[in-house]
């Protein structure tokens, strides 16, 4: 082999070496980016009224989204009430009871419903909880991010159950634990630290949602009225607020991001924390 | 004759009123003693593989029988069967007959047998719990009420570990050595207070020293529990059991008296197992 | 030989089936299998449910336009015209922008994190990279508006246009929003999923495959390129299609950034409309049965679109797991 020949090889090497690792700089930058911008911009909007007043009428500056933070918390209440125990009890069969052939078609679904567009899930709480009594409702918007929970809670709580060694379930029928005894009593405990963790990663998922929202949970200015009737979100809000002329507008929808961001980067932290803790045990 | 041991037997024209079950073995057996476990005819299945073939065996009241053999010959897989946890295995079939105390355990409730017929694994598995949480917990499952603290601290005694946790049962099983933790396994299953403790090559995750713990505990656990242990250790099996049983391929071989199979087995493959000449 | 020895296989008994179901029932165990089960029904109701309600509620726009739906260009809804065409157009060309950037991107990141960096970078890297995909879409959008377009607008969309401005994709005027914007906006979305799925893969191509490379003599970047990246490839393609999938089926970042207007225009500067945006924009707003009938039909084909990818993403994935993505 000539020395030009392996010079050339050793300079692609280099260039094509240095390139990737410019490329994960840059990925990595984008995110620094994406922090950075809202912190300074949201960070300059941000006050107490934004956490404690309505919006105001359009035209007049100053107010909150005092309605949409929990409006977004009363969302998540009804997404994890619905989503979490048939993700939960799923997740359980697959990993502790399921039959080979069903197991995989249940495994399947799961994966095809994880998949499906958001806003696609939106239209689905239309035509079911919607159009039945033609009005948009908390109610709607909880079964659209309900229903995104249960894919993620589902494959997590398998994954975790799985990792529970056999060892355990075995010490505990030799006990005289009957098998259902030896999941709530060994296997669940067990898992506790990684299913929570899971959960927490759904509900954070589906905090940030806006698509599904916008036609069932809809939006609302005021307090909302109940379950019943529409109601204000985070998501919609920045959305709303993001595309409208209104400079002041556009102030309330940078700290309104900046607040989701905290919210689901903070419970990612959580999450992590909660497996790392648990493993260590 | 397709029999299971090399021990000349009666002619079984002289006795045709009883049970063939229950005769085929009778001068195997050491006489005079009574008999808690009683296998007969115990054939296993893997899916379509046979791993345990026409198995006839008793297991002698407080008695310990070893069980011995090359890896892979069914004994930790016949063991299982004596408390039916094989069937948390998928797709297994059992054909044959165990008596405990003459009743059949096909036919008991399933938690109730193990209840009755406790076992201790290969390696150590505490829950991950508390020391305390971790004997507790056969009581709680089993609806115990009453006083957890005295029978805990009698479990751990009888295990001989109390003196070394007795000031840290909050601590987690996992923060103590594996003999430890292995002991703990057996305070656990003690707790509820078996008549039948089965063990499944107990030490063949812990060193030595640990070793000859347990096998003192098991010395004196015999007060109170009929035992039956696989090993793959012979010397462990020569020291520590009243009765052996050789195993070979799915198929019990020779069982007598440890003592008398050690030292004249009957059978030629008995006697190039124990001499080392294979497995 | 006598009875005695002729060997007595005894099944055993089984009970009859009625008590042998109440006594499970008293162990609790048949009820938890039960319930749990009922869990795991509900799942594929749930999902069913989803496609006969999108086939049911589009019924009316079927039945009216056909296959013609999917050809036709016009959407008015004033003379109930309605076509799927522009609006399948802008969503495969943002797409395709979206992963003309991001694939190169984010395997040349994936290999970095994989093959070059240390553990501890690799780990902390992919930490950040997990959270970044956490972000929610509607902060891309709103980073899309007050950033991309913008910049777009004064800087990178001039800057193309003068240096690929004779080709039909960059010609034509600018207004900042359009399928470029749209496709750099996904881009940056989609990139995190190619590189965390990517990255495992890579990690999954066993040593003594980059060992043999590098013993024959080959450069670190021979063996990745040459043997590395080859076997993992299938793999590599899996995470491809998950971030297509995403990138068909995202609602709010593109709605926000992409001008809204449903044409075909060959210049990626025109502004355009996704099947999930016009959705997001006007489904609260259509009145009458056909124009919600025919919005719907749009979700059902977006539905179906995204369907194919997910399961095509998942063969390759679980293949490349199985045996490893050997050369064929």
């Amino acid at each position: 082999m000539s020395e030009p020949r392996i010079m050339w090889r050793k300079a692609v090497n280099a260039v094509m070496l240095t390139l990737t690792g410019v490329a994960a700089f840059g990925v990595v930058c984008v995110l620094f980016l994406i922090l950075g911008y809202l912190i300074f911009n949201g960070g300059h909007s941000l006050n107490l009224n934004f956490f404690t007043q309505l919006p105001k009428p359009v035209g007049e500056t100053g107010g909150g989204m005092a309605n949409a933070i929990v409006g977004s918390l009363k969302l998540l209440l009804l997404a994890a009430l619905m989503g979490l125990p048939v993700g939960l009890l799923a997740g359980i069969y697959l990993a502790e009871f399921g039959g080979k052939t069903f197991s995989f078609i249940v495994r399947y679904t799961t994966d095809l419903l994880n998949g499906v567009p958001s806003i696609v899930i939106g239209i689905f709480a239309y035509a079911l909880v919607v159009l039945p009594v033609k009005h948009f409702s908390a109610l709607a918007g909880g079964v659209a991010l309900g229903i995104m929970v249960i894919p993620i809670t589902v494959r997590s709580t398998e994954e975790f159950l799985r990792g529970v060694p056999n060892s355990m379930r075995e010490a505990a029928m030799a006990l005289g634990a009957s098998k259902w005894k030896t999941i709530v009593t060994v296997v669940l405990p067990a898992a506790s630290g990684g299913i929570l963790t899971g959960m927490l990663l759904a509900l954070a998922r589906v905090a940030g949602e806006t698509a599904p929202l916008l036609f069932t949970a809809f939006g609302n200015r005021y307090w909302g009225q109940g379950w019943g009737q529409p109601i204000a979100s985070l998501p919609v809000m920045i959305y709303t607020y993001a595309i409208s002329p209104y400079d002041d507008w556009h102030r309330q929808a940078w700290a309104a991001g900046l607040v989701l961001l905290m919210l689901v980067l903070l419970s990612n932290l959580g999450a992590r924390f909660i497996l790392a803790r648990s493993k260590a045990v | 004759m397709d029999s299971v041991s090399g021990v000349p037997q009666p002619a079984l024209s002289v006795k045709p009123f009883r049970d063939p079950v229950h005769m085929e073995k009778t001068t195997t057996q050491p006489t005079e003693q009574s008999i808690r476990l009683e296998i007969a005819d115990l054939n296993f299945f893997y899916g379509p593989k046979q791993a345990v073939f026409g198995l006839n065996l008793k297991i002698p009241t407080h008695k310990v029988t070893a069980l011995i053999g090359p890896s892979g010959c069914g004994k930790s897989t016949f063991l299982r069967t004596l408390n039916r946890m094989n069937e948390t295995i998928r797709n297994t079939r059992v054909e044959g007959k165990v008596l405990l105390d003459g009743q059949e355990i096909h036919q008991m409730d399933v938690v109730g047998l193990r209840r009755r017929v406790g076992m201790v694994f290969q390696r150590p598995n505490p829950f991950p719990k508390s020391i305390y949480e971790n004997v507790a917990y056969g009581l709680r499952v089993n609806g115990f009420k009453g006083r957890l603290d005295e029978l805990v601290e009698k479990s751990l005694r009888r295990a001989a570990l109390w003196e070394e946790v007795k000031d840290v049962l909050k601590r987690s099983a996992f923060a103590l050595s594996g003999g430890q933790q292995q002991r703990l396994c057996i305070a656990r299953a003690l707790a509820v207070d078996p008549e039948v403790l089965l063990l499944d090559e107990p030490c063949s995750a812990l060193d030595p020293v640990t070793t000859a713990k347990i096998e003192e505990l098991m010395f004196q656990l015999k007060d109170s529990c009929t035992m039956a242990i696989v090993t793959h250790n012979m010397q462990q099996a020569a020291r520590a059991s009243d009765f052996t049983a050789f195993m070979l391929d799915g198929k019990l071989i020779e069982h007598s008296v440890t003592s008398k199979l050690f030292t004249t087995p009957t059978d030629p493959r008995t006697e190039a197992y124990i001499t080392g000449r294979f497995g | 030989m006598s009875a005695a020895t002729t060997t007595m296989t005894r099944e055993v008994p089984p009970k009859s089936g009625l008590r042998a179901f109440v006594d499970k029932l008293k162990g609790g165990d048949e009820i938890a299998h039960l319930i749990t089960l009922t869990a795991a029904a509900g799942i594929i109701l749930i999902t069913s449910l989803l496609v006969l309600e999108l086939w049911r509620t589009s019924q009316l726009s079927r039945a009216k336009f056909g296959w013609m739906f999917f050809w036709t260009k016009v959407w008015d809804a004033n003379f109930d015209n309605f076509g799927a065409a522009p609006f399948i157009y802008g969503t495969l060309v943002t797409s395709a922008v979206a992963l003309a950037i991001a694939v190169p991107l984010g395997l040349a990141s994936a290999i970095f994190l994989s093959e070059l960096a240390p553990r501890r970078l690799s780990d902390i890297v992919s930490f950040l990279i997990d959270l970044l995909a956490a972000v929610p879409s509607v902060i891309y959008g709103l980073l899309g508006i007050f950033i991309v377009v913008p910049l777009m607008r004064t800087t990178l969309g001039p800057a193309l246009k003068k240096v690929l401005g004779f080709t039909p994709l960059f010609a034509g005027p600018n207004y900042g929003v359009g399928f470029l914007t749209a496709g750099i906006v996904l881009a940056i979305m989609v990139v995190p999923f190619i590189i965390s799925v990517s990255r495992e893969v890579l990690l999954s191509v066993p040593r003594e495959q980059r060992e043999a490379a590098l013993a024959m003599g080959a450069t670190r970047w021979e063996a990745t390129w040459q043997v590395v990246v080859p076997w993992a490839r299938t793999g590599i393609m899996g995470s491809v299609f998950l971030a297509l999938a995403r990138a068909l089926g995202e609602t709010m970042a593109v709605t926000m950034v992409i001008g809204n207007n449903p044409q075909i225009s060959a210049s990626l500067f025109a502004p355009g409309y996704t099947i999930a945006s016009v959705i997001a924009n006007e489904f609260t707003e259509a009145t009458g049965d056909l124009y919600l009938s025919a919005l719907i039909e749009l979700g059902l084909v977006l539905f179906l679109m995204t369907f194919i990818l997910n399961g095509l993403a998942r063969i390759l994935i679980v293949a490349t797991e199985r045996g490893g993505g050997r050369p064929a």
